[in-house]
């Protein structure tokens, strides 16, 4: 990739309520605690009833914006990934641009490619900034998803989101390569109206996941001329705590590698938030001259790659405003699955058409 | 500007009234002052009508000339007019009755105050009521009437030491006073326990701190004291009548345990009267949630600011006080029709100075005040009623 | 509530954008036309600036509200709060991310945004503010910007000029 584009400074979001897999299956009549084992996620996140993406994607931006000192108005173009949307037809990105003070003078649209939504919105970005047709592109990835009750996605769907802001000045972060692998794999869908999305078993691992995330890290990597031994870090899409930590291994990178890029065992599956909460954990530990490598996924099916660099910039830039991530990850308050039907809006009020 | 005086008054029970239209209490409430002032309705200058809200509530605007129609009196071409100034209506609507009559413009004027509040469901009422603080500011945010006055309460607990306890006090003294009333809603007397154990409204208040919703009409008839005697052998001069306005919503105001709006209001009343709070020995105030009770006793000059608890608990303002409050039942037991509301204090005060009080008689009555307020404070209207003999 | 009457509201509802008096520099939210120190001498007519709050204030008192706004009816048991901004208004919004039974007066807090309600399932959804405790991860940084991101123009030359 030409030029020194990339992140110049980025914010992440959880809401504060957790629930255990032991707390869910004890309503279902399951082995929780062994569910939560299997897929290897303890908690997951809950937003209160007032939360959804554009409120998440808010905070999150929020804080990416005063921590890098960026103004609002010299945002170009923002883009908002999730598979959450509260309207199916309204951009979130309209309401998000606004709460943050940068319209009306820049672009605007909502991404859906289920988990990667996000990390396609930071390609666009890349391209407009690269192109020097912007100076500074919002991309987010942030979701409220559900699993139906019951099902095994319920023991892992949270909320959460993280909002990266790209640019040509004070990279923090500079992105050397990213390349895709996309094709058409129904492995996980959910069709207009319906209020729950549904998958295919086990069809979802090895000619889903494993099969775009391995070619898409294999490739990108050969592109970058680059091994795993190359990156201090690694993020990768995780819908559970497992496949990621499989996926890793099968690729040649270590638990250190992978250790803070790693975060839905402690707030469950963020879905598109998932991979960039997981690289904001990074960069809230990384080091000035590290390389980072982040592989994203969205089920239809494709995945997103980036070989990243991180700079000196990251010395003088300001970590200190916003909850790290490592809060969100190891704070939060249990609530019940009543509280939880409750928030969800599980539980149908009167009057409803 | 010459004397007004109280020729006649008249009021509908208060309550949840299935059967009973708006135009049917409406009328009811006027026919029996004009009776009750031996006057003919040919005599009538004008009529003022106090309502809140009844364009959202019966769907119905432009009211008073719909009652003074179906009361027969629509050829007789009459003037009315509709007051609103949220739960002030009423007594809005009896200040330009007054100034209708002090001014000279009219000789004869009747003033009411009607609502019906069960026409819809609760939940709409409530939403209703909230129009009347700022909507905009703070009905949108999720505050309702009851949660705005809550946090005045909380403040007033925080910065004075008031207790639940002490509120809880009003409410029961409302429902000891109303339950002699046969013209109130709730006529049951209520425990201390009963107050403080109910469900929670808006912390800390509860729904037995909080005065209900009812329908209901009241109605005066004025004219000019010098003629008064023709009509009355009581007649009731009405010495003061005063509005004060403050901001709309509560977290603008100067400070938010005292209604400055009240404080002005009461003042003026009294100087305009030339009278001390000390004169004043029994009184109608808006005790819409207990703790506006509390913070009107203060504001209308009765007792010091932050003592109103304290002193209302140690019977000060109960029937051996020295000042006897809300000898009706109050918003609260007698009920709380808000357009109706402060007409209805001062029929209350008319009856309490001619001696026809029945078993709320206050003895030795001689000058009595009305207090009625919008919203949480954005109006307070104050009478000052004397007997003249 | 009406579609306009709502839009037009966003500037302050979501970035609680108030405006200050050029003569006695009182800041107001919401916005006015008229300063109401001023108002005698009607040197403030046409001449109020735009000021953007930074989000952060204290509590000044609450309730805890069970018999709730319409919209709000799965927020039930929330908190209501009159807060007094660090800039001088108060202002009226919801305290949430704390168990109300730990509100007290004069916790501090920050303006997040949250969904205040929906118009039913088909209609539009209504964002504004809401405040939440402000912890140390919060603490303004030492710039004039603070808890809320200010655009360029007008509203951030005031806001920067203003004393903290």
């Amino acid at each position: 990739m030409k030029g020194n584009v990339g992140i110049v400074s980025y914010g992440a979001y959880v809401p504060r309520y957790r629930i255990t897999p032991a707390e869910i299956g004890r309503v279902w009549g399951t082995d929780g605690a062994a569910m939560g084992a299997g897929l290897a996620v303890h908690r997951k996140s809950v937003p209160a009833p007032d939360e959804e993406t554009i409120t998440i994607s808010t905070e999150a931006l929020r804080t990416a914006l005063i921590r890098g000192a960026i103004d609002p108005q010299e945002i170009g173009a923002l883009y908002i990934g999730s598979e959450s949307h509260p309207y199916a037809v309204k951009p979130s990105a309209t309401v998000v641009a606004q709460a943050v003070g940068a319209t009306p003078n820049l672009t605007a649209a909502d991404f859906e490619f289920a988990c990667k939504a996000g990390t396609a919105a930071i390609q666009t970005c890349l391209g407009l900034v690269g192109a020097e047709m912007i100076r500074y592109g919002v991309a987010i990835g942030s979701d409220t998803s559900q699993g139906a009750p019951g099902d095994a996605l319920e023991y892992s769907a949270s909320a959460g989101g993280a909002a990266f802001v790209i640019g040509r000045e004070r990279v923090i972060a500079r992105v050397r390569e990213t390349l895709s692998y996309t094709t058409d794999t129904p492995d996980f869908w959910r069709r207009e109206g319906q209020r729950y999305p549904s998958h295919s078993g086990r069809f979802t691992g090895e000619p889903a996941y494993f099969r775009h995330v391995t070619e898409c890290a294999k490739r990108i990597m050969d592109r970058a001329g680059t091994t795993p031994k190359s990156y201090a870090h690694v993020v990768f899409h995780q819908p559970n705590g497992k496949f990621p930590q499989r996926v890793g291994k099968q690729l040649g990178f270590t638990d250190a590698q992978m250790k803070y890029g790693l975060v839905t065992p402690h707030i469950g599956n963020t879905y598109s938030g998932a991979a960039l909460i997981g690289l904001a954990n990074v960069l809230d530990h990384a080091l000035a001259g590290e390389s980072v490598l982040m592989v994203g996924y969205g089920s239809g099916a494709g995945s997103d790659a980036f070989d990243l660099e991180v700079t000196d910039e990251l010395t003088r830039f300001d970590r200190s405003y916003g909850t790290p991530v490592q809060e969100f990850l190891d704070g939060g308050v249990e609530i019940p699955y009543s509280v939880y039907a409750k928030f969800r809006g599980k539980i149908h009020m009167g009057g409803e058409a | 500007m010459r004397d007004v005086a109280i020729l006649g008054v008249g009021q509908t029970r208060f309550g949840e009234l299935w059967d009973r239209s708006f135009r049917e209490i409406g009328i009811e409430a006027g026919l029996q002052a004009l009776v009750d002032a031996k006057l003919s309705s040919q005599d009538l200058g004008a009529m003022y009508l106090g309502n809140m809200a009844s364009g959202s509530l019966i769907d119905q605007e432009h009211i008073a000339p719909m009652i003074l129609d179906y009361a027969g009196l629509a050829s007789h071409h009459l003037g009315a007019t509709r007051v609103e100034g949220g739960g002030a209506s009423g007594a809005l609507a009896l200040h330009e009755g007054w100034l209708a009559v002090a001014s000279g413009a009219h000789d004869f004027v009747v003033v009411g105050g009607a609502e019906k509040l069960t026409d819809v469901p609760d939940t709409e009422a409530n939403r209703v009521v909230t129009g009347t603080a700022d909507n905009e500011w703070e009905g949108v945010f999720g505050a309702t009437l009851p949660a705005l006055w809550a946090m005045v309460a909380r403040r007033h607990m925080h910065d004075f030491g008031t207790t639940r306890e002490q509120l809880a006090r009003v409410a029961v003294h409302a429902h000891d006073m109303g339950s002699r009333n046969p013209n109130a809603h709730y006529r049951n007397k209520i425990t201390l326990e009963a107050v403080l154990g109910a469900s929670p409204v808006a912390e800390p208040l509860g729904i037995l701190d909080c005065a209900p919703f009812s329908d209901g009409a009241a109605a005066l008839v004025l004219g000019p004291l010098d003629r008064a005697r023709k009509f009355t052998d009581t007649p009731i001069r009405l010495a003061a009548s005063q509005v004060a306005c403050d901001t709309m919503a509560l977290h603008h105001r100067r400070d938010m345990t005292t209604l400055d709006s009240t404080v002005v209001a009461a003042k003026r009343a009294f100087d305009q009267a030339r009278r001390v709070p000390a004169d004043v020995r029994v009184a109608e105030i808006h005790d819409a949630y207990t703790i506006s009770a509390l913070v009107a006793l203060e504001d209308l000059g009765f007792v010091d600011k932050g003592a109103s608890g304290p002193a209302f608990a140690a019977g000060e303002f109960g029937p051996a006080g020295k000042l006897t409050v809300n000898t009706s039942g109050g918003l609260k037991s007698q009920g709380r029709p808000f357009g109706a509301v402060g007409v209805a204090q001062v029929v209350e005060i008319v009856r309490q100075l001619r001696g026809e009080a029945g078993d709320r008689q206050v003895a030795g009555a001689t000058l009595g005040l009305s207090h009625d307020v919008g919203g949480t404070g954005a109006t307070s209207v104050v009478h000052l009623m004397e007997r003249v003999n | 509530m009406s579609i306009a009457r709502f839009w037009r509201e966003t500037p302050r509802r979501y970035n609680l954008g108030g405006c200050r008096c050029p003569t006695c520099r009182t800041v107001y939210f919401p916005p006015r036309s008229v300063c109401p120190v001023c108002v005698q001498h009607r040197k403030s007519i046409g001449r109020m600036e735009p000021f953007q709050l930074s989000g952060e204030g204290e509590v000044v008192s609450f309730t805890i509200v069970h018999d709730a706004a319409p919209g709000f009816e799965m927020q039930v048991p929330y908190v209501m709060a009159i807060v007094r901004a660090r800039e001088g208004p108060q202002l009226t919004a919801s305290v949430v991310d704390i168990a109300p039974k730990d509100v007290t007066i004069g916790l501090k807090v920050r303006a997040t945004f949250r969904k205040l309600r929906e118009e039913g399932k088909a209609g539009v959804i209504h964002y504004g503010y809401k405040f939440a405790p402000m912890d140390d991860t919060h603490r303004p940084p030492d710039r004039p910007s603070g808890g809320l991101p200010i655009p360029s123009g007008g509203a951030a030359k005031v806001a920067s000029e203003a004393g903290r």
